[in-house]
């Protein structure tokens, strides 16, 4: 993965080089990337002057970062306490058989990366499913096919369209 | 000075200080693991905890963390803070049964079963490492990652750090692993250096460098290159 | 949007808020409230907003009708919903093709739509005034309320209603002692959980001798469960805002900080522009309204840790580091970020101040009870028939709030327990349905108030697996830190677990009693502290459940996989086939017409073809 140093230090200038603002600079990077590449937190240790293990530290610590490249969607299945007593983690169970991987991983064609997510405070339309921004209410386990086949066809056309 | 109650005795104390140091002051014995008067308090083993203030309204709070106060009554002992130690010993001789200095405080304090399903492992996440390594030997090679039950120590990305000097403090200061050297095993092991240094300590100086009690006996760091970085990948992939 | 980039004196707010209030009285157009917060959006809100719109303008309408786009009007089981003024007329679940009737029937001619008025399930009525409703009817909606008249991305609609009235009557009246004092015998204690008194918490911040002093509003309400926070930010930002300056000037602060989670983006986008609002107004920066009061508000966002609603683990996320809480004395207000004097309160303590300071601490002393004043907000969710979030005052009973104004338990099932306080609380049963809301009692019976998360569960729910289900989120959510909660959730998590899978034994309620407590005493902050009362609670009030795992290996309620069976019913069945496909390892077979056989050996308990069956065919025993 190819880190633009200069788009980098842009996050960086836009916090005032600050040492406090680490986190905010690492979900600028989270949200320019999808991930944080390797090459991007060495930068930011040399730049801020953070011993880089802290700086992992603080990667590692934080939900909202992966080290790992996720997939063009995120799946995300909430997993707060009302989506549960609706029947949350058997949506979760339906996704993980569809789609082949555990939560936390990654489709192998890079397609979906399945996450979960502690509470998004929409209780009321549980349980709740969001793909990339995109709430989805109520979720069924049925639902959880058509989801799958919907971000999977919008793959495929923008492919037809290249 | 402050006025401090500890088990009933009135004895005096240095502003600043900490009812584990008033204690250890006054000759009374309360065990720690994670602490050293070398190093930063860290107050993570839970090991030193005493109860503080007058019934009902007592709590129990770490003795090595918290700073004595004009008035504050401890008690180091009382059937609370014996039974809550007991189950912190159990917990911890669970994660490493193995390792001697939690052995020898399980039966220090007549810990004699342990109802967890043993773990073996070796790290019971002290941190007296990470901060040997930042304070004393200015590395800052090894440090926390993850939170929870995922926690572990580790040097960045699990590779080799540039900054570490193979000092040996961190295996120094260690009480429960020794960091004994299993070669190659990122999740368990912190140095990782026999397969990404490059190139190898016994290439550059014909001799190990690490102080490693059972370096050298996995063979890893004389291997090829190319059986290197297969074992790198596996590992890599898990 | 008028009076920007005009830095106000007290004078001229004064005269703009007047303005704004007669504006609002003068107004003469019909005003169709359409609840647009973040579920109100995902179920369909903005169609709606865009096809009344349209239909306006088709019609030529601008006129006489407008649409006014506010946040969350907090019954989230009737979004998309309608609110139309002046008459107060409440439609639910309305969808984008029934704009024309609104217009034409309603809105021009005062006609009723039968279709979208809200039916109450116990009374088997219909209610046409939103005062009406089941749902509203018990609730004070002192806080809350104010989000079904405003729209939250213009300040000049909170001037209309007298917003920043109260900031104006501080600056211009009252001395930071007084503020406190106020606030002191209001006797409000902290929204967030813990609830410190938080004129109290004023005083020792205000009395800590420093060269710079901060304010931050906690809004990382991490609660799986609870979303007030997210509704007052979204909905009525500038009241929170309005709360943060009279604090920070009571306290003696130059700087906040609004801590906010980034699961939030529409709370995020609101309260930012609100900020910007404010500093353009002159509410904010130096000099505020000419009264050399300075105050920064800047905005953190969280990154995904529930540990990082902690204090101290708050300070040090701000601080660039991780959410590691730290030993307490030293107390924040005496030294927090930055080693400074701090004070934090939650979204909803701030939001209550300017209410405090309007009608003053007697009026609101009034409310509540004797430890416990003001109102709170809970979120109402789970096995709920009305889902949202009401706001009452305290000393209201469990059971006003889950019967009268929840409407009951939906398909006619039976109450089993109400959870409170998130992963720190505990689940309380039937019998503690008549217990008055408030912190003494909430914590005497095992449970605590916490942020407002009041999640109901029926007969079909497995306390053990709720148990399981907050030992799993609070090891992921430990810092992991203290041998006792990293290692004590993770083990009361391992023995629960196994008893759910049927291969528990007597000694591990035991085994897990002792560690709960240990955890309980022997962890640094409020998540360890409080990481054993889901265990605890339900132990103590569910101890049969327990013992049906270990003893009986069954699972009352039908729910942990291990204990359960997945059975057709031979004289329900009627052979439609709808649940063949959906089963992910074809257990089922079966022709059409003639009974369906499922094979257990093959059943993974998935639950595809109960949701699948539509003759209830299918038993869980």
């Amino acid at each position: 993965m190819n880190v633009e140093t200069e788009k980098v230090k842009s996050f960086i200038t836009k916090y005032n080089h600050k040492k406090s603002a680490l986190i905010g600079i690492l979900q600028e990077i989270q949200a320019e990337y999808n991930y944080l590449p390797k090459q991007a937190l060495i930068f930011v240790s040399r730049q801020l002057s953070i011993p880089l293990i802290d700086i992992i530290g603080v990667a590692t610590f934080y939900s909202a970062f992966s080290l790992e490249p996720k997939g063009e969607h995120i799946i995300k299945v909430c997993m707060g306490t009302a989506c549960h007593v609706r029947g949350g983690p058997k949506i979760l169970e339906e996704f993980e058989r569809k789609l082949d991987i555990r939560s936390g991983h990654t489709t192998d064609d890079k397609q979906f990366s399945l996450d979960t997510v502690a509470c998004l405070g929409c209780c009321a339309i549980g349980p709740v499913v969001v793909v990339d921004d995109n709430y989805h209410a109520q979720t069924s386990i049925r639902n959880v096919d058509t989801i799958t086949k919907k971000y999977r066809k919008k793959e495929n056309k923008n492919e037809e369209h290249k | 000075m402050v006025n401090v109650k500890i088990n009933n005795l009135d004895v005096k104390a240095e502003k600043g200080w900490t009812i584990l140091e008033t204690a250890k002051f006054y000759g009374l014995e309360i065990p720690t693991l994670c602490y050293n008067e070398g190093l930063s308090v860290y107050g993570g083993c839970r090991l030193c905890l005493v109860e503080i203030g007058e019934k009902p309204n007592t709590k129990m709070v770490s003795s090595c963390s918290y700073p004595v106060s004009e008035g504050l009554v401890v008690h180091t002992d009382t059937k609370r803070v014996i039974q809550t130690r007991r189950m912190m010993i159990e917990l911890m001789l669970s994660v490493a049964p193995n390792s001697k200095t939690i052995q020898d405080l399980a039966s220090k304090f007549n810990v004699t079963q342990m109802r967890f399903k043993a773990r073996n492992e070796e790290c019971i996440l002290c941190g007296l490492c990470v901060r040997m390594c930042a304070e004393q030997m200015d590395g800052k090679a090894i440090g926390f990652q993850n939170r929870g039950h995922k926690r572990r120590i580790s040097t960045p990305f699990d590779v080799r750090s540039e900054v570490c000097r193979l000092c040996g403090g961190c295996m120094y200061i260690c009480p429960a692993c020794q960091l004994r050297c299993h070669g190659p095993n990122p999740d368990t092991d912190v140095c990782n250096a026999c397969l990404t240094m490059d190139p190898t300590c016994i290439d550059t100086y014909d001799e190990l460098q690490c102080w490693m009690y059972d370096a050298g006996r996995c063979g890893t760091c004389v291997r090829e290159e190319d059986e290197k970085k297969e074992a790198n990948k596996e590992i890599n992939k898990k | 949007m008028k009076n920007t980039n005009k830095k106000n004196s007290l004078g001229s707010l004064k005269k703009i808020i007047k303005e704004q209030k007669q504006a609002r009285n003068a107004e003469k157009k019909i005003t169709l409230t359409v609840s647009a917060g973040t579920c109100g959006q995902a179920r369909g809100s903005m169609e709606v907003i865009d096809s009344l719109n349209n239909t306006i303008k088709q019609k030529k309408l601008e006129d006489r009708i407008q649409v006014k786009v506010t946040g969350c009007h907090g019954f989230c089981e009737a979004e998309p919903n309608i609110i139309i003024q002046p008459d107060d007329i409440f439609y639910q679940h309305v969808k984008p093709k029934d704009s024309k009737d609104i217009i034409e029937k309603t809105a021009l001619n005062n006609e009723i739509i039968d279709r979208l008025l809200y039916m109450d399930p116990s009374k088997k009525e219909k209610a046409k005034r939103g005062n009406d409703i089941s749902f509203y009817t018990k609730q004070k909606r002192l806080i809350l309320g104010d989000n079904v008249l405003i729209d939250p991305t213009d300040i000049n609609d909170y001037f209309s209603i007298g917003g920043y009235s109260s900031l104006v009557k501080t600056l211009e009246n009252l001395t930071p002692e007084q503020v406190i004092d106020t606030v002191k015998s209001s006797g409000i204690r902290g929204r967030g959980g813990a609830g410190f008194p938080t004129g109290a918490k004023w005083e020792f911040t205000r009395k800590a001798k420093a060269d710079v002093k901060y304010i931050i509003c906690n809004a990382d309400e991490g609660d799986p469960g609870a979303y007030m926070d997210r509704s007052l930010m979204e909905g009525n930002p500038h009241r929170v805002l309005e709360g943060m300056i009279i604090g920070a000037y009571a306290i003696g602060a130059n700087k906040g900080t609004i801590y906010i989670r980034d699961e939030y983006p529409l709370a995020l986008q609101n309260i930012t522009l609100a900020l910007q609002q404010a500093r353009d107004f002159g509410l904010l920066g130096k000099n505020i309204l000419g009264t050399g009061f300075d105050l920064e508000i800047n905005i953190v966002k969280g990154a995904g840790a529930f540990v990082c609603g902690e204090e101290t683990a708050l300070i040090a996320s701000i601080e660039g580091k991780v959410g590691e809480p730290r030993q307490r004395p030293p107390f924040p207000a005496v030294e927090g970020l930055w080693r400074k004097p701090t004070n934090i309160n939650n979204v909803e303590t701030w939001g209550n101040i300017p209410l405090i300071i309007d009608k003053g601490a007697d009026w609101y002393s009034q409310i509540g009870t004797k430890d416990s004043k003001g109102t709170k907000i809970f979120s109402l969710v789970g096995k709920i028939n009305n889902t949202g979030l009401v706001e009452v005052p305290m000393g209201i009973t469990l059971r006003e709030i889950i019967f009268d104004i929840g409407g009951g338990i939906p398909k006619d099932k039976k109450f089993k327990a109400v959870q409170t306080g998130g992963p720190s609380g505990g689940c309380l049963p039937e019998e503690k349905l008549d217990l008055p809301i408030d912190y003494g009692s909430l914590t005497e019976a095992g449970s605590i108030m916490g942020s407002g998360g009041m999640i109901v569960m029926d007969e079909n729910t497995c306390m053990v697996d709720v148990a399981k289900y907050f030992l799993n989120f609070l090891r992921d959510e430990s810092c992991g830190k203290c041998l006792s909660c990293r290692e004590g959730t993770q083990r009361m998590w391992e023995i629960v677990n196994k008893i759910t899978e049927g291969k528990g034994k007597k000694e591990d309620i035991d085994l897990l009693e002792e560690l709960a407590n240990a955890v309980k005493n022997a962890s640094l902050c409020g998540l360890g502290q409080t990481a054993a009362n889901p265990v605890l609670s339900t132990l103590r009030y569910f101890r049969d459940e327990y013992k049906a795992h270990v003893i009986d290996k069954k699972c009352p309620a039908g729910v942990c996989k291990d204990l359960i069976k997945y059975t057709i019913l031979e004289d329900k069945c009627t052979g439609c086939m709808a649940c063949i496909k959906p089963c992910p390892v074809n257990a089922i077979s079966g022709e059409l017409k003639k009974v369906h056989s499922l094979d257990q050996n093959k059943c993974i308990k998935c639950g595809a073809c109960y949701e699948a069956c539509n003759f209830d065919a299918i038993k869980i025993e």
